[in-house]
């Protein structure tokens, strides 16, 4: 079967699609195993052999519930919120580099959904989007409750993109490239001793990750569904399947968000000594070159997908740690200490490649 | 003209009139943001990728989120509405179609340059050429541009700043 190149591209993206939504659907599993070990309990261990089933069994019980609409509700806004919550967290995982070129013959296919120049600003917008599908899903619910939670996430999800995106302008001074596959190359050069960018961001990396908490509206920051003072927040009158897109679009996000932090900082798909494997299987197993590379390549696909569930772990072993903030302690965080750190951070970076110390 | 561009046009025409005619305000914000995503597609068919994120991330990603902020906040619906007296609206009607009248009849006539396919530079929407233009031909108003927006921050700070004895937490 011959496919040509924008085909296998088109191939690409269905199964990061498809990847982006198995990867959410157990980490709904992973966050109750995780909580249920930090926690001395058992977790969910009744369907399937290790309650492996358990997402599947979510999702029939979300999906058979009673459609419920609020009374006063505007039932086409409130449908349309969700689904515009799932849309932007899908869209954003497109443009991330998985891997990096796999050849076979004449065909190359890039691990990566789509290649474009601006990819880091275009997941910057995806980010910025989200925070649409809870804004109108919690003014539509016409419930007080619900609409304080839209509003508290509003403000937070703009006061921390401050934040994150003058963390982010100290990376690119360094790259100076916007592409997210420029970045990752850039982080490994054969033949010289290279360090990813936590080593010359590590103030910036700080900053960008605890933006990614505040944009993911994961706890510490999970003020706009805060169950103790708001029920509910944003997704208080929601039920069924529309509560399971929201749940959903929440972990996608926290997926994207460890992917661009792996990408960014922990150097994507490359892995240390790389390029001495290669040498090494090309000289001493008498492979290919071609055949040698893709097999880095490969292996490169599995070191950025453990760099990325070892964040997704840390997101949620921190939600099972820390108690979470308050909302006049949040937004000070985030104007007064944040934004402050990341334009010194700039200044920093500035300095530092002026005399030459990082490039 | 690509479909594409007819396509993108026809949603553009059709959502900003959303907006004017949008009963609810905020459907009518929902529609703007649905207006700038064509005009970045727009940008995008122009080969224009920088402008077209910018536009997302800047318009429809932080000033439409304050825009909805309000909106929801100032709970307004049908009822609330100020209805305008008939002079206005017919006083509106009327400067809106002579602007349209002034508009088309200053159009009628034009005729686009064109460009010159060998010196053209399809490049020239990517963001390091943009930075280039920008930092080198336009380095002087870019800065001023920048110390105004510096002023307006300063502002916008100064308003928001704790009075002394002020304590609302």
């Amino acid at each position: 079967m011959t496919l040509p190149a924008l085909g296998w591209q088109g191939l690409v993206v269905l199964v990061v699609f498809g990847v982006s939504l198995l990867i959410a659907t157990y980490s709904t599993y992973a966050e109750r195993v995780i909580a249920a070990f930090l926690q001395d309990r058992v977790g969910p261990d009744r369907a399937g052999p290790f309650g492996l089933l358990q997402p599947l069994a979510d999702a029939v019980k979300l999906f058979t519930k009673e459609e419920f609409f609020p009374a006063g509700a505007n039932r086409a806004l409130f449908v349309f919120g969700p689904c515009l919550a799932m849309v932007t967290a899908l869209m954003s995982s497109a443009v991330i580099p998985f891997g990096n070129v796999l050849q076979f013959g004449e065909t190359s296919i890039h691990l990566q959904g789509i290649e474009i120049n601006v990819g880091m600003l275009y997941v910057f917008g995806m980010v910025s989007l989200g925070v649409y599908g809870i804004m109108i899903g919690g003014w539509a619910s016409n419930n007080k409750f619900s609409l304080l939670g839209a509003i508290r996430a509003a403000s937070q999800n703009i006061s921390y993109e401050i934040a994150m995106g003058l963390a982010l302008i100290a990376v690119l001074m360094m790259s100076g490239t916007l592409s997210l596959r420029e970045i990752t190359l850039q982080q490994s050069v054969a033949g010289e001793w290279h360090f990813w960018n936590i080593a010359k961001q590590p103030l910036g990396f700080i900053i960008f990750i605890v933006c990614a908490f505040a944009e993911t509206n994961r706890t510490p920051f999970d003020l706009p569904e805060c169950e103790t003072e708001l029920i509910g927040g944003y997704h208080t009158e929601y039920s069924s399947m529309k509560m399971g897109l929201y749940l959903f679009a929440e972990y996608i996000n926290v997926f994207v968000a460890s992917a661009v932090m792996s990408v960014l900082y922990f150097g994507g798909f490359n892995f240390p000594f790389q390029y001495e494997l290669r040498d090494w299987l090309v000289s001493s197993q008498h492979l290919e070159l071609v055949t040698a590379s893709n097999i880095i390549t490969i292996l490169g696909l599995v070191g950025l997908f453990a760099k990325i569930f070892g964040f997704i772990f840390f997101f949620m072993w921190v939600r099972w740690t820390l108690p979470r903030f308050r909302y006049d302690q949040l937004m000070r965080l985030g104007w007064t200490i944040l934004i402050p750190l990341a334009i010194f951070n700039i200044l920093l970076t500035g300095g530092l490649i002026t005399f030459g110390v990082i490039n | 003209m690509s479909p594409l561009f007819l396509f993108l046009s026809f949603v553009a025409l059709l959502s900003a009139l959303g907006v004017v005619l949008a009963k609810n305000p905020v459907h009518s914000v929902l529609f703007l943001i649905l207006t700038f995503f064509t005009l970045s597609g727009h940008y995008l068919l122009l080969n224009a990728q920088f402008l077209a994120a910018v536009n997302i991330i800047v318009y429809a990603g932080a000033i439409m989120v304050l825009f909805l902020f309000v909106i929801m906040f100032l709970n307004l619906n049908e009822e609330t509405e100020p209805h305008k007296p008939a002079l206005a609206k017919f006083a509106a009607a009327i400067a809106g179609g002579s602007l349209l009248l002034i508009l088309v009849a200053a159009m009628r006539n034009v005729s686009p340059a064109g460009y010159d396919p060998a010196s053209f530079d399809s490049q020239i929407g990517m963001v390091d050429r943009l930075g280039l233009v920008l930092f080198q031909q336009y380095a002087l108003p870019f800065e001023l541009a920048s110390v105004l927006l510096l002023a307006a921050m300063v502002g916008s700070v100064m308003l928001g700043k704790r009075e002394t004895g002020e304590r609302n937490f």
